[in-house]
């Protein structure tokens, strides 16, 4: 194996457990990434000439923290915390020693940590997300920028902004307590479905080309499993993203148009991942821990049962929501619920629901106009016509402007 | 603030205006909805362009645009919004995104002290 596809193994196995265990060390998070990207660095120059040590992820460990030592060093701001760390630094050596004789599994998998530290409720919410893509998998501000629609120097200065704040109001490297476990581990899932999410209205409606942090979503959500397997909505997280993920491929038809969820040729699911996602589902529900994760799993769940030729459940369908809102009443949660009304009800009250919605928070969304004018065409009204205009206008993906497009001419 | 979201096109879609023409009017007439709709004007094809400048005093004319590029000036929005975020979310809903590119400008004060 060359030394670049060495590093770069490295760096997508163990980047974010480098950075969290030396961030717990130094309780510095931008000094512990930046000692670890100098690391990197080096070994990228020194391990094509020396061969990739038998320890990578040890030795990147050990050479970030002479990094971080000689800079701590250099800087007098930095005096108090080199203090904290030579104190640890006869820990932190036998560690790597320790580290240095296996299989680099040894040292303390600090990310559950770094996780809930991203997610920490002194720090701006739409920061959660970005924090966590480039903490703990590596990703730099300006992919992280593009996925959410901020301009990339904005974001740079922001997540150094958010750093900085971490280490000086000293929020604490430790797990959360368990009375504020549940809802700081919502703030932790939140931001890994918005990665999954980035910014899309309808996971449905997104593009499926743009593949954007799906995987990287899908990763974060297996680690909270796996790190705590006893936690339902972590679970119910996965299982939901499963489900949306194996749907991607059926959001376009062969000419790239959209394709509403309910018209979607059930032979492009995948059945391995729907499969997956019931098995997790099933876990979550056994957990007896209900949650909005496994709520919305179970929604996705009751559409997946198309795969078996069954017909949508939409009685199912509208009691899950109603769950669903009393637990999290987001606005995407309210319009969908008037959907599935409108088909066990009939239109009228999908849209007697619809109306009870607050003007101000409904002005620029767009699923409540696509489903507003669908549900007025439905019932022949001229007023479809003025909610299609919105719809097509707030929509961002140029598949589903065409579908509207189309639509509203009917 | 107030930010020009400058619409950028290409050849094509400068021949196939008519085409895009309902999905611009849905797009301006949601900006008007939202109330941060200041002005915008669509431009012509950039070869009705007239370029002018002085040099060393000569006035020079050529036909044509001031930069010959693949993509065009094509027109442009004038929206009030909050902040860049805001602009920028705006900004993607706008046909030419997902077409050819948008550029976001802030506009500088109208009446610089």
């Amino acid at each position: 194996m060359d030394a670049r596809r060495a590093a770069e193994l490295a760096a997508r196995n163990s980047y974010g457990r480098l950075v969290a265990y030396l961030a717990a060390q130094t309780r510095d998070l931008a000094a512990a990434e930046d000692a670890l990207g100098d690391a990197f660095l080096k070994a990228l120059s020194t391990w094509p000439e020396q061969g990739t040590p038998t320890n990578p992820e040890a030795w990147l460990l050990v050479t970030a923290r002479r990094r971080w030592i000689d800079t701590a060093r250099r800087s007098q701001t930095q005096e108090q915390v080199f203090n904290a760390l030579t104190v640890r630094d006869a820990v932190v050596a036998s560690v790597s020693d320790s580290v240095s004789d296996s299989d680099g599994a040894t040292f303390p998998d600090d990310r559950l940590k770094l996780l809930f530290i991203c997610a920490h409720p002194a720090i701006d919410g739409a920061l959660h997300t970005p924090l966590m893509l480039q903490t703990v998998l590596g990703l730099n501000a300006a992919q992280i920028a593009s996925a959410f629609l901020v301009a990339p120097t904005t974001m740079g200065q922001r997540l150094v902004r958010a750093k900085a704040k971490i280490r000086d109001a000293g929020i604490a490297f430790e797990l959360p307590m368990a009375e504020d476990l549940p809802e700081r581990l919502d703030a932790v899932l939140a931001a890994i479905y918005a990665a999954y999410t980035q910014g899309w209205e309808t996971v449905d409606g997104a593009d499926p080309r743009d593949r954007g942090f799906a995987e990287e979503a899908l990763w974060l959500a297996r680690l909270c499993v796996q790190l705590m397997p006893q936690a339902a909505e972590a679970r119910g997280l996965l299982a939901l993203m499963l489900y949306c993920e194996a749907r991607r491929d059926a959001r376009r038809n062969a000419q790239g148009g959209y394709v509403p969820l309910d018209q979607q040729d059930t032979r492009r699911w995948s059945q391995a991942m729907i499969a997956a996602a019931e098995h997790e589902l099933a876990q979550a529900a056994s957990l007896s821990q209900l949650g909005r994760f496994q709520l919305e799993a179970a929604i996705q769940s009751i559409h997946a049962q198309r795969l078996r030729g069954a017909a949508i459940d939409w009685d199912a369908l509208v009691l899950l929501y109603e769950g669903l809102i009393q637990l999290s009443p987001t606005l995407g949660a309210l319009v969908s619920q008037a959907a599935a009304i409108a088909e066990t009800k009939g239109p009228e009250q999908g849209l007697a629901l619809l109306n009870t919605l607050p003007a101000e928070a409904i002005a620029n969304y767009q699923p409540y106009w696509a489903l507003k004018a669908h549900l007025l065409q439905r019932l022949n009204q001229a007023a479809a016509k003025e909610a299609y205009q919105r719809a097509i206008g707030l929509s961002e993906d140029a598949a589903i402007r065409d579908f509207l497009l189309a639509r509203s001419q009917d | 603030m107030r930010y020009a979201i400058l619409v950028y096109e290409t050849e094509h879609d400068f021949a196939n205006r008519e085409q895009h023409m309902p999905a611009y009017r849905a797009y301006s007439q949601a900006l008007a909805e939202a109330g941060i709709m200041v002005g915008g004007a669509e431009l012509h094809p950039s070869h009705t362009g007239t370029t002018l400048r002085l040099q060393n005093g000569q006035r020079q004319v050529q036909d044509g645009p001031y930069a010959d590029t693949k993509e065009q000036l094509g027109g442009f929005f004038l929206i009030d919004v909050a902040d860049l975020d805001a602009a920028l979310d705006w900004a993607a809903r706008c046909p030419a995104a997902s077409n050819c590119a948008v550029e976001v400008r802030p506009l500088a004060p109208a009446n610089p002290a």
